[in-house]
């Protein structure tokens, strides 16, 4: 067993996978950035099985093989709509791999401890570590396994009720048992009952209980938060299975998954304060579900909501001279990108300024816009982010707002008692004219009312954002 | 209800308040209508072209307000019309009530109802009726096309083999309808133009019409919501100023159209004789406000004159009744759409609802009283324009302090969180042994290396991030890899399933990650 050789491919990769987020920065050099994050993986792979887990090799080669052809399958068959779907349900795989990797090496180091000092040193791999280790650091390894397999338990049921709520196959809305946060609370305290319990020689009952308690916490914090803040709740979960591997990472001493899992970790946790600062929102409140609370009555609308036809929409569309688009998640869903596309692919061929604006927080993944937009092919140096376009909408002739809601919602700026207040939001109706394609008179998936439908200069175009779209078209010439 | 028209008194009328297309409308509405004989003649619609639209044509002003219930005029009445008026009847016409104190009292003594066209309230729900503003649209195209027909020279410039014409430079004062629709025409003519309006918040307006705004430095600014939109008397200072940008402007400027009124005055003096005599020669003034006096002092009222330096000074006053067939069209339609709120139920029956904001505001005398002037609409006509709050501009050495008193700001928060952070460490490795720590200075500048890694990377490409992040997270595969070899059998399954299920999220992760970069496509 050369352990240098490994620790040297571990520095290897562990530079590549820092070169591959660092990568992420720019579309170009993105697409290298990928291929570092192979190379660096199959790199600290090949250099495991050479090392430190030379045992059963083949096995791991035959299951690698195995898990890897059905992730290929899975990757190459699912629509780029359902891509926060397929991230979540990833993400509970890292998690459930955390909790067994954690509950080995309780078995583990059990074993070890009940060997005689001859059958130490004769054991090899992970065992012969835990066999060198003194009584205060192996305390300190239970307390880490301990950590790792309770953040990997969160993460596990977490992201199934993400996967759930995304794929619609849990209803979206905020749901808490009675008792909400206190139960919450209540197992936490458990879980930290029950690490002065293993410490003090608990055995693995007490693992075993605190998994279960903290399968309870993943799966009651992630039903209490609304699907509006389901983008959050996917890269607060990223960073959970990071800080699961990092901490695993401790508990099995090895400094690469120590690394890796604290740079999935903290860009987890970025992302999430990113998004919740763009959403003007605490991430505590977030965390803790719901929305906060408001302190008066919302603002009454005066108005109605008046229709419009393809032919009223497409006739405004060829007189105009700049249209902004605004998608959301409506546009996902009703997967209309292709036809978003096609309009506007027509539309710059008359010449027509025609540039996309996307809120952070629209859709149900950061970035969810941008994937679908970049799916149907719309070149993206014409698509924007708020604060670059929002300024430009007062010059615009003709902003379309495609199934988004919260963030095309005036409230946010003038009602000072909206749930939303202070949000920041695109400014489409400043706009001359706005087009809301939408399928019926409801409310977003907040359930906040939106004063925009309301505004003189908004005409609603009902309908199944795709359907609408696709009679738009043959009338745009 | 029979409602009909009568031919106009006034001398150079030639517009009609019904034409054979409103005929049409009103009788839908469950009306009879009723012409006097000749009354579309100088508008171009002949007694024949009535008489096909259903309407009873009748020989003589009297014949017709004898037998009608509502007499459509477009001129005020005279005397002798308002001496022809029944008790209950319905006059409906301009009527100036300021103005006309006496002709109002007239009309009250016959017990007549008069709805006055002119004193519609400017409320959106009213605008199909604003026969002031339909008028004014008139006029100020019309006075652009009078201007053109006295000034010798081109409106737009040209580069010809013949020479080269600079184009013409108009100037708009008062940026009301009738203003705005002389800019519009000027401007399609391909004139430079400029406009100066007393209210600010029309400079939004006269900019959309493709007309420069004169800018006026003055502090107090009219708020034009709180005059129903219309403009009000300035201040001697504020006209002073005025007045001065206006001697700036006038040797530079071809064509003036005066069109500055302020409701129940007269016209106000804005353009005096010594800007006339800069005005270089050839050069007209169309003065739109001349009924009312004139924004010129110049201005003789329905003359055409010219000064003695060879500027031209138009003051007709019937620019509206130039345009008969085109006036006639849009007033006629107004009255229409006043009668459709007067008959709400579309059976011929008129309901006189006094408490109808719109049609409270119109009507003048009713029921043997006079209701003028009336009170204040329930309804705002424009909403009051919010106080534009003003950025105070940060001077270099303010700027300069806001930037020190931010880098301390940052500085004291980075070196606090740097202190607490190494104290803490420094009091795990009080405790920890060795070998933990060494490990967790690793987590550290991981942790650290992540977070200036991430702040970099570009919103759109956020969910790539994230996919390759889980993809990365599978990282976790080593673990399991190290334990595989070792131990009893629960072992040996449990990591067995880790690295199976890490497997699928490594290819699985990478894949997807992949797909969506190759999507990412410049135009």
């Amino acid at each position: 067993m050369d352990h240098g050789f490994t620790t040297a491919a571990y520095v290897v990769a562990a530079v590549l996978f820092i070169l591959s987020l660092g990568g992420l920065s720019g579309q170009e050099s993105a697409k290298r950035a990928v291929w570092y994050g192979i190379f660096g993986m199959a790199l600290a792979v090949a250099a495991t099985l050479y090392g430190p887990g030379f045992g059963l090799w083949w096995l791991s080669v035959a299951l690698i093989a195995g898990g890897g052809a059905i992730g290929w399958v899975v990757a190459q068959r699912v629509q780029m709509t359902e891509m926060p779907q397929l991230v979540a349900a990833m993400h509970s795989l890292v998690g459930l791999a955390a909790v067994f990797i954690g509950f080995n090496a309780h078995i583990e180091a059990a074993n070890v401890a009940a060997m005689d000092e001859a059958a130490r040193a004769a054991v090899e791999g992970f065992a012969a570590v835990l066999a060198h280790k003194t009584p205060v650091e192996l305390s300190i390894l239970r307390v880490e396994l301990f950590l790792g397999v309770f953040i990997g338990a969160v993460t596990f049921t977490g992201s199934v009720i993400a996967f759930g709520k995304l794929a619609g196959k849990v209803d979206g809305k905020a749901r808490k048992l009675p008792g909400g946060h206190v139960l919450n609370a209540g197992a936490a305290i458990g879980s930290i009952l029950l690490l002065l319990v293993y410490l003090n020689g608990g055995g693995m009952w007490a693992l075993l209980l605190m998994t279960l308690l903290a399968f309870f916490i993943g799966y009651h914090l992630i039903m209490g938060i609304g699907g509006a803040d389901m983008p959050v709740v996917v890269s607060m979960l990223n960073s959970y299975s990071g800080w699961a591997a990092a901490a695993i990472g401790f508990s099995l001493s090895n400094d690469l998954l120590i690394v890796v899992g604290a740079l999935v970790g903290s860009s987890g946790a970025i992302l999430s304060y990113i998004m919740c600062k763009a959403m003007n929102r605490s991430f505590i409140s977030v965390i803790l579900g719901g929305f906060g609370n408001t302190t008066g009555p919302a603002m009454e609308i005066a108005g109605e909501q008046i229709a419009i036809d393809a032919e009223g929409v497409a006739a405004a569309l060829n007189d105009a001279d700049s249209v902004i688009i605004i998608p959301g998640y409506g546009m996902a869903v009703a997967q209309a990108q292709q036809s978003v596309s096609e309009l506007t692919r027509k539309l710059r061929a008359k010449g027509k300024n025609v540039r996309f604006a996307i809120h952070p927080v629209a859709g149900r993944l950061p970035g969810h816009m941008n994937v679908l937009l970049a799916e149907a092919k719309v070149p993206y140096d014409i698509v924007l982010e708020m604060d670059e376009i929002n300024e430009d909408f007062p010059e615009t002739d003709v902003a379309i707002v495609i199934g988004s809601n919260d963030i095309v919602n005036p409230a946010a700026q003038e009602d000072p008692n909206s749930p939303i207040a202070g949000m920041p939001v695109l400014e489409c109706w400043k706009a001359k004219q706005v087009f809301v394609s939408k399928r019926g008179q409801g409310t977003g998936y907040s359930g906040i009312e939106n004063p925009l439908f309301y505004k003189e200069n908004t005409r609603m175009f009902y309908g199944d954002a795709k359907k609408s779209l696709d009679s738009l078209l043959p009338m745009i010439e | 209800m029979k409602i009909g028209a009568p031919r106009e008194t006034f001398e150079g009328e030639a517009r009609v308040a019904m034409t054979p297309d409103s005929a049409l409308q009103l009788q839908k509405l469950g009306h009879q209508c009723f012409v006097q004989s000749g009354a579309g003649a100088a508008a171009g619609f002949s007694d024949a072209l009535y008489a096909a639209a259903g309407v009873t044509v009748v020989p003589t002003a009297a014949d017709l307000l004898d037998a009608v219930d509502i007499v459509a005029k477009v001129r005020p009445p005279s005397e002798a019309e308002a001496g022809m008026l029944k008790k209950g009847q319905t006059l409906i016409s301009f009527f100036y009530p300021a103005q006309n104190k006496a002709l109002l009292e007239a009309c009250k003594d016959r017990g007549a109802t008069v709805i006055a066209m002119d004193m519609v309230p400017r409320i959106s729900r009213a605008q199909k009726m604003d026969a002031l503003s339909s008028m004014a649209n008139i006029a100020g195209y019309r006075a652009v096309i009078e201007a053109g027909n006295n000034f010798g020279r081109f409106f737009t410039g040209q580069v010809t083999a013949a020479g080269k014409v600079p184009p013409a430079k108009v100037l708009v004062v008062g940026a009301g309808v009738a203003g705005l629709a002389a800019i519009g025409t000027a401007t399609s003519l391909g004139a430079i133009v400029h406009a100066f309006d007393v209210r600010p918040e029309v400079a939004e307006q006269i900019e959309s019409m493709g007309a420069s705004f004169v800018f006026l430095e003055f502090e107090e600014a009219q708020d034009g919501a709180a005059t129903g939109g219309y403009a009000a008397p300035s201040s001697p200072e504020f006209r002073e100023k005025q007045l001065a940008k206006f001697r700036e402007l006038a040797p530079e400027m071809d064509i003036v159209i005066t069109t500055a009124l302020i409701p129940g005055r007269d016209a106000p003096k804005l353009w005096l004789a010594d800007m006339v005599a800069m005005m270089k020669p050839g050069s007209v003034i169309v003065d739109l406000a001349a009924e009312r006096g004139g924004n010129c002092d110049l201005t003789v009222p329905d003359q055409r004159i010219v000064s003695d330096n060879g500027v031209i000074v138009i003051g007709y006053t019937d620019f509206p009744s130039r345009m008969a067939a085109q006036a006639s069209t849009l007033y006629s339609t107004n009255v229409r759409h006043m009668m459709a709120d007067l008959t709400p139920a579309k059976d011929g029956v008129v309901n006189h609802n006094m408490e109808d904001d719109v049609i409270r505001g119109a009507t003048v005398t009713h029921e043997g009283a006079i209701t003028f002037p009336p009170p204040p609409p329930k309804v705002q006509a424009i909403a009051a324009a919010k106080p534009r709050e003003k950025v105070k501009e940060p001077t270099p050495e303010e700027k300069r302090a806001a930037e020190r008193a931010a880098f301390r700001a940052q500085t004291r928060s980075q070196v606090t969180l740097l202190t607490l952070g190494g104290a803490l460490i420094l009091l795990a490795g009080l405790y920890a042994p060795a070998s933990f720590m060494s490990h967790f200075i690793v987590f550290v500048l991981a942790v650290f290396v992540g977070f200036q890694v991430i702040w970099n990377v570009s919103h759109s490409l956020h969910t790539p991030l994230m996919a390759i992040t889980n993809a990365i997270s599978s990282i976790i595969i080593l673990g399991a890899l190290m334990q595989i070899g070792s131990g009893s059998f629960l072992v040996i399954l449990l990591a067995a399933l880790s690295v199976f299920m890490a497997g699928i999220n490594i290819f699985g992760g990478f894949m997807v990650t992949r797909r969506m970069l190759a999507m990412f496509q410049k135009s």
